[in-house]
């Protein structure tokens, strides 16, 4: 047994660490948030040239090897600083797809342009009624001749706004929450009848509600067999719900440490408010809580690279995010009410990271929906 | 025992109900319910159709202008307004220094003040709270120096609530550095337009600025501006802090939440064909949520019949602050739940005036977290619950 991390996966982290420290401080952050993509093209470029772009991809994709493990290890410290760059959308959703349901010219294509930065993807799923559920699809794919007439809409796909290429989940046949049925096609952002929505979700990143109006797409851009893609699409979305979790983990981390720290150096009553026996249990209480969400996570990491059965591997991926869920909950909150109202205003990272975590929690399905599909396994 | 309203109650409570339903604007019931901000000018308006009514002041005593209500019957017109979600009057005027005048205030403060507070002609704010002086109250630093007829003010305010709003300002302010930190404060009501006072907004989590930081930069003030004796003032504001604690506790606007939680929870789809009124722990987390709000009730109704029989409001309104915020900041998160994707957009413009936006998801979904980071501040203001723990624990366990 050994829980410590490889040599590469330590480099890894150290690299990630130090663009963070040194190149990604809170108004660093800010100015990114406010400009025009959301995000900079530039810190883009950096990750793609220092490999971390890669790292969702096997050795056989060309890419870095591709283990939940070493993905944790890197969304952690993105979860540190916060980081708003569309490294979840474009590499392990978008990405992931292709390199699970793609043929191999489609990824040849696809996954060079990814890992170098020069392609950026997002994943239309989830629609105004789907709620958690992946199979809850009405967007529908029809045949017509050699290529399929997509018609419906779509609601929060991550990095919709910039996105070339969106992967969309659309039915073939069957009826809305049949598992069978669904197909996930290439997308060109710029195709006829797509059209996009752009906001700012409340964590500072860009998304966007999407329609599609009898947008027409070769067969050839259909990734994987008609109607089969449902699967994949959830062991890809599983994937990122570790990563995510992994992200969160590392936000909570730096709320936790924040929240120390400034109990340290605010007086109240002549006294440090950290010299309060009744906030030193509820800090205390805050660490336990990130302890045992960093476990979750690395069990569920492990697990999905494991030789486990897919059903192991999906409860222990429900397991994470449903108490990753309740830490969020508790450690946010409390580093929001340790702070008192400083912790309310947009001017102190804690905040940000608050609404970045609460943001997690709804991703993918929150804690109560992962409970009951754990209870349900 | 019986918590039974009497016949002379029961025909008060059906006089404020159809007073409600006809004459508080259906156009401010529509925004309310679409989970929107009600103007300056917009809660102004209402407050001076109550005060036509002469309802302005509930608490207020009949000699300036209150309603002489009993007890319960300012419970039973805070209930149905709660009901109806028509807003309580702002409180910094009504219910913080208007007590405030009254008890310590000249004849001429009170002449002065109170009728124009009634008649909501003046909008007040409240400058208690220093970047320094949060829980710890006392430790404020802002300075108020004698200088021939006036004070001299110097110093900086925060967490001032609606300050962009206000005419004037009543503040807590150390006129003595030479004694304990409690006995060197004294209570100044100040013009908002005197030369020297700045506001800088502070944008909370929801994208709105709500509360400001205010400096006060060699601010000139009357001293017959200053209520009652010269550091005296720590007194007053204790009476202030217990004086107004009536519907601290939120019942009605809990129970109108509630219900839309269940209406809107009908209107969600669960994602395999069925709504979230049928999901279980949804249901589970509702239930538990309305039998907290039946105990807090009760408890809320026991204190106030304490009070009908003449008993001072007591720590025990502690209770009342802590659960009810809780509570509150519960639904605000099962509202975020049944959102669910929709509750992400930031859009803080929903909440404003004409907000045109392209609605992004179904009904208020969109003001779901926003709303529920913005009531993070129920258990950090008005005593923070930390404070109201350590008042049950001392005044009323003696630890």
């Amino acid at each position: 047994m050994d829980f410590s991390y490889t040599e590469e996966q330590q480099m890894l982290q150290d690299s990630v660490q130090k663009f963070v420290q040194n190149s990604y401080d809170f108004d660093t952050r800010n100015t990114i948030i406010a400009s025009d993509d959301g995000y900079s093209l530039e810190n883009w470029q950096l990750f793609a040239e220092l490999g971390w772009l890669t790292v969702p991809f096997s050795e056989a994709d060309g890419g870095f090897g591709g283990s939940a493990v070493d993905l944790i290890v890197m969304m952690e410290a993105f979860g540190k600083a916060n980081l708003v760059e569309p490294f979840t959308p474009t590499a392990i959703l978008g990405g992931g797809l292709v390199a699970a349901l793609g043929t191999d010219a489609q990824k040849a294509e696809l996954l060079p342009r990814v890992m170098d930065g020069s392609l950026q993807l997002a994943c239309a799923y989830a629609e105004s009624t789907s709620r958690f559920n992946l199979a809850s699809v009405s967007t529908s794919a029809e045949s017509d001749a050699d290529r399929l007439v997509i018609n419906g809409s779509k609601v929060a796909v991550l990095n919709g706004p910039s996105a070339d290429k969106l992967l969309v989940v659309a039915r073939e046949s069957g009826a809305t929450t049949d598992r069978s049925g669904i197909s996930v096609f290439l997308v060109d952002s710029e195709s006829e009848g797509v059209s996009v929505q752009a906001y700012t979700n409340v964590d500072g990143k860009r998304a966007a509600r999407i329609s599609f109006d009898c947008v027409a797409v070769p067969v050839a851009q259909r990734l994987g067999e008609a109607g089969g893609a449902l699967v994949a699409l959830q062991a890809v979305i599983d994937r990122a719900i570790v990563a995510t979790s992994a992200e969160a983990v590392g936000a909570l981390e730096a709320l936790l440490q924040k929240t120390v720290e400034y109990s340290k150096i605010r007086k109240q009553f002549g006294t440090a408010i950290g010299t309060f026996q009744a906030l030193q249990h509820r800090m205390a209480d805050m660490f336990i809580e990130c302890q045992l969400a960093r476990s979750i996570v690395i069990m569920a990491a492990m697990k999905l690279g494991s030789s486990e059965s897919e059903l192991e591997k999906t409860k222990s991926v429900s397991a994470a995010k449903s108490r990753v869920g309740r830490a969020i909950e508790k450690v946010s909150q409390e580093a929001i009410q340790i702070h008192g109202g400083i912790g309310m205003t947009e001017e102190l990272d804690v905040g940000h990271l608050f609404k970045r975590v609460t943001a997690i929690d709804v991703m993918f399905g929150n804690a109560d929906y992962h409970t009951e599909r754990f209870a349900s396994l | 025992m019986n918590a039974d309203f009497t016949t002379e109650e029961l025909a008060f409570q059906d006089e404020v109900r159809d007073f409600l339903e006809s004459e508080f604007p259906a156009e401010f019931r529509a925004k309310i319910d679409a989970s929107q901000r009600l103007s300056k000018d917009e809660i102004v308006r209402w407050q001076k159709i109550l005060y036509q009514k002469g309802w302005a002041a509930p608490s207020w005593p009949e000699e300036h202008g209150g309603t002489g209500w009993t007890q319960i019957q300012r419970h039973i017109f805070a209930t149905e307004m709660g009901l109806i979600g028509a807003p309580e009057p702002v409180p910094f005027g009504m219910k913080m220094v208007a007590p405030v005048v009254m008890a310590y205030g000249s004849d001429e403060q009170k002449q002065r003040f109170l009728p124009d507070i009634l008649s909501s002609n003046v909008w007040w704010c409240q400058g208690y709270s220093e970047p320094n002086a949060g829980s710890d109250l006392a430790s404020l630093k802002t300075t108020a120096m004698r200088d021939g007829d006036e004070y001299i003010v110097n110093g900086a305010k925060t967490w001032n609530t609606y300050g962009q709003y206000a005419d004037w300002i009543f503040c807590l302010v150390r006129t003595d550095n030479t004694v304990k930190k409690q006995e060197g404060i004294s209570f100044l009501l100040i013009d908002m337009k005197s030369p020297g006072i700045t506001l800088k907004p502070i944008v909370l989590l929801d994208g709105h600025a709500e509360v400001n930081e205010v400096f006060f930069d060699d601010v000139s003030v009357p001293v017959g501006n200053l209520i009652g004796e010269e550091n005296k003032g720590w007194t007053y504001a204790k009476l202030l802090l217990t004086h107004e604690r009536s519907n601290i506790a939120g019942v009605p606007r809990g129970k109108r939440r509630l219900r839309a939680l269940k209406r809107i929870a009908k209107d969600t789809d669960d994602g395999f064909g069925g709504n979230m009124l049928g999901n279980a722990s949804f249901r589970n987390k509702l239930a538990d949520i309305e039998i907290q709000l039946q105990a807090l009730e009760y408890s809320e109704l026991r204190t106030l019949a304490a009070l009908s029989v003449g008993k001072a409001p007591g720590p025990e309104s502690s209770i009342l602050k802590v659960v009810g915020t809780e509570l509150a900041q519960e639904l605000d998160e099962l509202f975020v739940d049944l959102a669910g994707y929709h509750c992400l957009p930031f859009v803080p413009e929903q909440f404003e005036d004409g907000f045109q936006g392209a609605q992004l998801g179904p009904g208020n979904s969109a003001a779901a977290a926003l709303t529920y980071f913005n009531n993070r501040k129920l258990s950090i203001f008005g005593g923070s619950n930390e404070i109201q723990r350590n008042i049950i624990s001392k005044h009323v366990l003696g630890l």
